[in-house]
C-alpha cells in the first residue's frame, strides 16, 4: 500500500517513455500478465454468465471468496489460494442447490444471496478478530495489484488455460443449452451436468478477477465487457472475441492510470469498463436514430438488416 | 422408409409423479402425415410428446419411433417445445438460435483452416439460409431475437427443429400466444412443410380449428377419454361432447370448412403442469 503512493512517478508527456517506465518495476511486469490473464478467462466466462443472466451467482461467487482471501492472508498464504478454495466450493454448494427448473442456478434463488451476504459478514468477522490487519482489506475488497508473485502468476495462467480449453471443449453446446435448454435436452446435450461444469469454471473466473478487482469489483471484468460487447453485435463469435478485447483494454488502462495516480485500480478498471458500456449505450441509441431517418420505418429493407447486428 | 410407419403408438398409457395421466392412446403415423394431438390445457398432451422422444418412459403400452425405440431416433427428429419466449434483452441473432439446431450439440470447436471443415462450413451456411427461406423468415433473421414478435420467433424456431432434414417434426403448440393472421400462416407452413417436403408432423394443439382443414389424423385427449382417427371420423359433435363432458357442436362453414365451438378452452385458468412459462 505503501508503494502504491511512493510509487506515482509524473507522467512525462511522451507516449513511449510512459509505457517504458510502466514495465521498469518487476511488480508492475507482473500485475500486467496476470491482468492480462485474469482479462481473458473472465470475458470469456464472463460472456456467458452475462447471456445465462447468472450475473447474481459470479455475484455471490465473488463474495464467498473475501472470507476465503482474508483468512488465507491470515495464514500467511496468498489470498489467491483463498479466492479459489472459496470460489470453486461455493460454485459446488451452489450446483449442489436443488432447482425446480432442473438447470443448476436460477436468477431468483434466495438462498444464493442468503448464503453470500453470510459469508461477507463472516469475512468482516475474521479481520475484526485480527486486528492490524485492516490495511488489507481494502485490496481484498477492492482490488491491488501490488506484490504479485512470479509464482501467483504462474498459478493464475495455469488455472486460465484449464477454463479456457474446457470453455473451448463444451462452449457450443453450452449457448445451446443456455439459449434454448429444452431442444439441446432433447438433442441430447446434457444440461444439467452443463450448468454445473459452468458454475465452478465461474467460480474459477470469479476467484481470478478478485486478484486485480477485489472481491466487490469483479463485476468490472466479468459483467461489463461482455454487456458492452453484447451491447454492440449480436454475432456470438465477434461478441466473444469483443468481450476479451475490451477487457483487455479496460484492464491495462486501468494498470497504467492505477501505476501514475494515487488512487486505486479497482476504481480505475472499473470506470473505464463503465465508461465503454456507456459509450456502446450511446453509441448504439445515435445508430439507430440515424437509421430511422435514414431509412425510414420500412424493416423489410435490407439495407437496414444487415446493420441491426453491428 | 414408406413402408415403415413413422411412428407408431399401441395401447400407450403414461404415469406422472404417480398419477395414471391417460391410457389407451392409440396413434399411427405415416410419412408425410400431418397429424393433430388435441385436448383441453393440462391434461398430458405435452406429456405424449416427451415419451415419443424418450424423455419419458411408457407405463404401459408399445412405442416405435422411426423403426426405433423412443429416444434413439431422436437425431431424425426436429423438436419444438411448448412456447419458448425469449427474453428481449436476449442478444443473439435469429439465425444463430437457427445454427444451434444444426450444430448446437457438437462438442468443441472448429477451426475453418482445413479445406474438408471451410466446405462443410459452407454447406450448412447454405442450408440454414434454404431453410430459413422456406420459413419465410430471411427479411428478419439477423436481427436479436428477443425483438420479433412471437409469430417470427416461432417461425425461426420451426427453421431450427428443420434445419437437419428430420424424417418427424414434433411441435408442442406452436401456435399458441399467436394473433390470429400468424396462427394461420404458421399452420399453412407447416402443411405445406408436411406436403411439400414428406415430413410428418405431430403437432400439439388446444384449438383445432387453425388446423382442422390440414389436419390427415387426430388424437383427442381429454378427461373422458382417448380417440383417434381421421378428422371426420372423430370431430364430430357426439365424441366430442363424450371427450370433454361439455356439450361441443361441429358445424360445416358455407365453404365446406368443419368448425369446433363450444370447446372449452380456458387457459386462463388451467393448471399449466408443464411450467412452461
Amino acid at each position: 500500500m505503501v508503494l502504491a503512493s511512493a510509487a506515482s512517478p509524473p507522467l512525462t508527456g511522451n507516449l513511449v517513455e510512459d509505457v517504458r517506465q510502466l514495465f521498469v518495476y518487476p511488480f508492475m511486469v507482473n500485475a500486467f500478465r496476470a491482468g492480462t490473464i485474469v482479462a481473458v478467462l473472465a470475458g470469456v466466462i464472463g460472456w456467458f454468465m452475462v447471456l445465462r443472466k447468472q450475473s447474481f451467482a459470479g455475484h455471490t461467487l465473488a463474495v464467498v471468496g473475501f472470507p476465503g482471501a482474508a483468512g488465507a492472508t491470515l495464514l500467511g498464504i496468498s489470498a489467491l489460494y483463498g479466492y479459489f478454495a472459496f470460489c470453486v466450493a461455493a460454485a459446488v454448494g451452489i450446483a449442489l442447490l436443488p432447482s425446480a427448473r432442473g438447470r443448476g442456478f436460477s436468477e431468483e434463488n434466495a438462498i444464493t444471496g442468503t448464503i453470500g451476504v453470510f459469508f461477507l459478514a463472516c469475512g468482516f468477522l475474521f479481520i475484526s478478530l485480527y486486528k492490524g490487519f485492516l490495511e488489507g482489506v481494502n485490496s481484498l475488497l477492492f482490488g491491488s495489484f501490488l506484490g504479485i508473485t512470479n509464482q501467483q502468476v504462474v498459478v493464475l495462467a495455469v488455472v486460465a488455460v484449464v477454463g479456457l480449453v474446457a470453455m473451448a471443449l463444451i462452449g457450443r453446446p453450452l449457448l445451446f443449452a443456455s439459449i434454448d435448454g429444452d431442444v439441446a435436452q432433447a438433442r441430447g446435450v446434457p444440461v444439467r451436468a452443463l450448468g454445473v461444469a459452468f458454475l465452478i469454471l465461474l467460480g474459477m473466473a470469479a476467484a481470478e478477477a478478485s486478484q486485480i478487482t477485489g472481491s466487490l469489483l469483479v463485476f468490472a471484468l466479468l459483467v461489463m465487457p461482455a454487456a458492452t460487447a453484447q451491447r454492440i453485435t449480436t454475432r456470438p463469435a465477434y461478441s466473444l472475441t469483443l468481450t476479451v478485447v475490451i477487457g483487455l483494454v479496460v484492464t491495462w488502462l486501468g494498470l497504467a492510470a492505477a501505476y501514475y495516480s494515487p488512487y486505486p485500480i479497482g476504481f480505475w478498471v472499473t470506470s473505464f469498463a463503465f465508461a465503454a458500456y456507456v459509450l456502446s449505450h450511446l453509441a448504439g441509441a445515435a445508430l439507430v436514430r440515424q437509421r430511422a431517418s435514414m431509412v425510414g420505418p420500412s424493416p423489410g429493407r435490407p439495407d437496414l438488416r444487415a446493420g441491426v447486428d453491428r | 422408409m414408406t413402408d415403415v410407419d413413422v411412428l407408431s403408438l399401441t395401447g400407450a398409457a403414461i404415469d406422472v409423479g404417480g398419477r395414471r395421466l391417460w391410457t389407451d392412446v392409440d396413434l399411427t403415423v405415416r410419412t408425410g402425415e400431418f397429424v393433430a394431438v388435441l385436448g383441453p390445457n393440462g391434461v398430458g398432451k405435452s406429456t405424449l410428446v416427451k415419451a415419443i422422444l424418450g424423455l419419458l418412459p411408457l407405463a404401459a403400452g408399445q412405442a416405435t419411433v422411426l423403426g426405433q425405440r423412443p429416444g434413439q431416433a431422436n437425431e431424425r427428429i426436429g423438436y419444438l417445445p411448448q412456447r419458448r419466449s425469449f427474453d428481449p434483452s436476449l442478444r443473439v441473432r435469429g439465425i444463430d438460435v437457427v445454427r444451434l439446431g444444426l450444430s448446437g450439440d457438437r462438442w468443441g470447436v472448429t477451426v475453418p483452416v482445413r479445406p474438408a471443415v471451410r466446405s462443410r462450413r459452407r454447406m450448412s451456411e447454405d442450408r440454414l439460409t434454404e431453410v430459413i427461406e422456406l420459413v419465410g423468415a430471411s427479411p428478419y433473421a439477423h436481427r436479436p431475437i428477443g425483438q420479433l414478435s412471437g409469430g417470427e420467433q416461432q417461425r425461426l424456431l420451426i427453421a431450427q427443429a428443420l434445419v437437419r432434414q428430420p424424417a418427424l417434426l414434433l411441435l408442442d403448440e406452436p401456435l399458441d400466444s399467436l394473433d390470429l393472421p400468424n396462427q394461420g400462416s404458421v399452420a399453412a407452413l407447416i402443411s405445406r412443410i408436411s406436403g411439400d417436403a414428406g415430413v410428418s408432423v405431430v403437432m400439439v394443439a388446444h384449438d383445432v380449428n387453425p388446423i382442422l382443414s390440414y389436419l390427415d389424423r387426430v388424437v383427442y385427449i381429454a378427461q373422458g377419454g382417448v380417440a383417434s382417427g381421421s378428422p371426420e371420423e372423430v370431430i364430430t359433435g357426439e365424441i366430442l361432447t363424450r371427450l370433454y363432458g361439455t356439450p361441443i357442436e361441429v358445424l360445416t362453414t358455407s365453404d365446406g370448412r368443419m368448425v369446433v365451438v363450444g370447446q372449452p378452452e380456458a387457459p386462463a385458468h388451467h393448471s399449466d403442469r408443464h411450467g412452461g412459462h
